[in-house]
């Protein structure tokens, strides 16, 4: 298939090369499904206790930060409620009240968002578990392959030009305008940070605010989980870190979608990305 | 610049789209509902295990917190009263003609009364008690180290592991219990806790006695022990996995 913008008298010529090497191609897609079953299981597991506290306990004699619940209408009807830092919300249908097998149930998170569906702890864990180990592992792998490959340097970390051009990035991506020719072949620079604050930022802090919820690790040195406000509060920032990385994965997808999907697409599966012409290109 | 995609393409992108979320959530509970996945999955917890057993010593201690620390009222969590006509006329006497047996591969099986075990030398610790369920809560317990328990009737070199069988049966019939490994066992934060913040163990947490091994998960905690048995394995106790939540799916190590 063809780009979708024909060079019309342009000065450079459109062209495929080989994007995407084949091992980012497979650690990329092993993150998708880690991530997807880790969010998934996880709201599963968010689901047996439905309330994040700040601190070290849950009773502590303060109301939970965020609490999903479901209280009765007065014809009898069940009302999903959602509270966040002291605001109240009906959220009926999604949170707190959703439709399982066509029947309302009273549950936090929807069926359709947990895995496994019904509410089952013991499997959401089981899942949880074995996919925080696929993550880690992937996740080590592709750190020691980008740094050892030199892609790090190569490709993700922003360059002296970069940084100076960081105000017309910004510009480009709100006029949702994308580089052609050769500037298209690198990741512009809010693209590089962004990647670079999921990868050395948000996945290990998640990774941490998960471990601190160990009785086991929290013998590791006995205090560090109070370092981050207790084990309650790791509790929450994992998830509050959770939602983080699904906002970046929704820029990302938009992001892809906008700037060629089915381009961007085929260079993640097959390494193959044509690069628009560009009219203007200044090497020629 | 040009958008990509047609309308049809988007329609089909849509449906493609919908249809691999229920392709994924379809795929995900049949494959919880198969032997074989499961156990795949359950080689995460031999992963937890060895890990953390390599992260931690075995005589790594628990957190431990102040009196300004404590939930103002300890959470009780599965059964608040066992129904057994036998459990509740010994609680009707305040417990005064209960005595914990201790037996399985020991040398010297033995029953130790509430008084015996508060003559014994008694640990207090303010530590936070974490469910699995996903809520914590901070409880001040006194008792008796496990280790003192065991000293007395000698255990024998075959022996691997406790089983504390329990007095409250679960709403389907089966009665509650719990094991550890004996690492855990002679952890000094394992005790068998006969008061909780300074008062006698309430019976909705467990009284006469419970178990705290703080660094697992709740539901090892068993309650209302009634008894202690050492054994080379737990496959031959109700279902074989070591516990009654355990023979429920959840893990028998719960460090995490």
């Amino acid at each position: 298939m063809g780009p979708d913008n024909k060079a019309r008298g342009s000065a450079s010529k459109p062209y495929r090369y080989p994007r995407h090497r084949l091992a980012v191609r497979i650690m990329h897609w092993v993150n998708v499904l880690a991530v997807t079953v880790l969010l998934m299981s996880g709201l599963q597991i968010f689901n047996a206790h439905a309330a994040l506290y700040w601190g070290q306990s849950s009773y502590s004699g303060h109301p939970p930060v965020l609490q999903i619940t479901t209280i009765r209408g007065s014809d009898g009807r069940p009302i999903g409620v959602t509270r966040v830092l002291g605001h109240e919300f009906r959220t009926t249908g999604v949170l707190g009240v959703s439709s399982t097998d066509g029947q309302p149930t009273a549950r936090a998170f929807p069926a359709w968002a947990t895995i496994p569906g019904p509410q089952w702890l013991a499997m959401g864990r089981r899942w949880h578990f074995f996919f925080a180990w696929v993550f880690f592992v992937n996740g080590a792998l592709y750190v020691a392959y980008s740094v050892l490959t030199r892609h790090l340097n190569r490709d993700l970390l922003p360059t002296r030009d970069d940084w100076r051009s960081i105000g017309r990035s910004i510009l480009d991506h709100l006029r949702l305008r994308h580089p052609t020719g050769e500037a298209a072949r690198r990741y512009n620079v809010l693209q590089k940070l962004a990647y670079l604050a999921v990868m050395f930022a948000l996945l290990p802090l998640i990774l941490l605010m998960g471990l601190g919820m160990s009785p086991r690790l929290d013998s590791l040195w006995p205090g560090w989980v109070s370092v981050f406000g207790g084990r309650q509060a790791m509790r929450t920032l994992h998830f509050i870190i959770a939602w983080a990385i699904v906002l970046f994965v929704l820029v990302h997808v938009f992001e892809v979608i906008i700037s060629g999907f089915w381009n961007n697409l085929r260079s993640m599966i097959t390494g193959h990305y044509d690069v628009p012409a560009a009219p203007h290109d200044s090497s020629r | 610049m040009t958008v990509p995609g047609s309308p049809s393409r988007r329609k089909f992108l849509a449906a493609a789209l919908g249809g691999a979320c229920t392709a994924l959530l379809t795929g995900c509970d049949k494959l919880s509902n198969t032997q074989w996945f499961p156990k795949l999955l359950g080689t995460g917890e031999h992963l937890n295990r060895t890990a953390q057993g390599l992260l931690t010593s075995r005589k790594s201690m628990a957190q431990e917190f102040t009196e300004a620390d404590l939930s103002p009222e300890f959470r009780s969590n599965g059964t608040d009263y066992p129904d057994d006509p036998a459990y509740r006329a010994l609680a009707a006497n305040q417990f005064a003609d209960w005595a914990l047996r201790v037996d399985g591969l020991v040398n010297r099986p033995g029953d130790f009364s509430l008084a015996r075990l508060r003559s014994m030398r008694s640990r207090t610790q303010i530590t936070r008690h974490d469910c699995v369920e996903g809520w914590s809560a901070i409880g001040k317990w006194t008792g008796v180290p496990l280790s003192e328990v065991l000293a007395v009737v000698q255990p024998q070199p075959q022996a691997r592991y406790v089983v504390f069988h329990c007095a409250d049966v679960m709403d389907d019939g089966d009665p509650y219990y719990e094991s550890v490994d004996l690492d855990d066992a002679y952890h000094p934060q394992t005790i068998l806790a006969y008061a909780l913040n300074g008062k006698t163990l309430p019976i909705a947490n467990g009284a006469p006695l419970r178990v705290r091994v703080e660094r697992q998960l709740g539901y090892k905690m068993a309650k209302y022990v009634m008894r202690i048995e050492l054994v080379n394995s737990f496959e031959t106790i109700a279902d074989g996995q070591g516990g009654y939540w355990e023979d429920r799916g959840y893990e028998w190590y719960a460090g995490i």
